[in-house]
């Protein structure tokens, strides 16, 4: 598995130039602008990579499973990705 | 009822850390494409990728199946496959759900 902080020593490693903190700030604003895009209802599309969108869900009635009690489920949006063309083949490349 | 926005785009993306960090158009792009692509390539050598806060990215094997095409009902094989999931971490579901 790859984890946040492997992330950023591979991309310090490939910019020497760039301080280790400017590194983490790049990627810092990479994800928090993909995340407050899909907050105010849009997508995000990268090529090649996949699609970012939300979706929304109705409420419902649910249960809690361990009492067995009805409960509400209120409406909601939740995210949604859906991998592009050219992950999806490099994937399965072999 | 949401508010209409438009589409984010690599382009978007570099353009922010442009204006917030002062690297160039250029650097900033190749930075963005930087971070596709390390998280493409582990992907592809078959490693999951996990950003805390975000989310993470997690490949499953999938077996082969029969299948239909919708169009002509006709049942084919789907071979087996890897394919890339997505699970967002609940910090962003969070954002996401209270975003309205």
């Amino acid at each position: 598995m790859m984890i946040r902080s492997e992330l950023l020593l591979a991309l310090a490693a490939d910019n020497p130039d760039l301080r280790p903190e400017e590194v983490e700030q790049v990627v810092e604003i990479f994800f928090d602008e993909i995340a407050a895009r899909l907050a105010d209802g849009g997508r995000v599309e990268l090529r090649g990579f996949g699609t970012f969108s939300t979706r929304q869900r109705d409420a419902r009635n649910g249960r809690n499973p361990r009492t067995g009690d009805s409960v509400d489920v209120p409406a909601k949006r939740v995210p949604y990705f859906k991998p592009g063309k050219e992950m999806r083949e490099r994937l399965n490349a072999d | 009822m949401m508010r209409s926005v438009g589409t984010l785009t690599r382009a978007d993306l570099a353009e922010t850390i442009n204006r917030r960090m002062g690297f160039s158009r250029a650097e900033s792009l190749a930075l963005v494409e930087e971070i596709l692509g390390k998280m493409g390539d582990a992907m592809a050598e078959g490693q999951n990728v996990k950003i805390s806060g975000f989310g993470s990215f997690v490949l499953r094997d999938k077996k082969e199946r029969i299948g239909r095409n919708p169009k002509t009902g006709v049942e084919a094989a789907i071979t087996p496959r890897r394919v890339m999931t997505f699970r967002a971490s609940q910090k962003l579901k969070d954002r996401i759900s209270e975003g309205e």
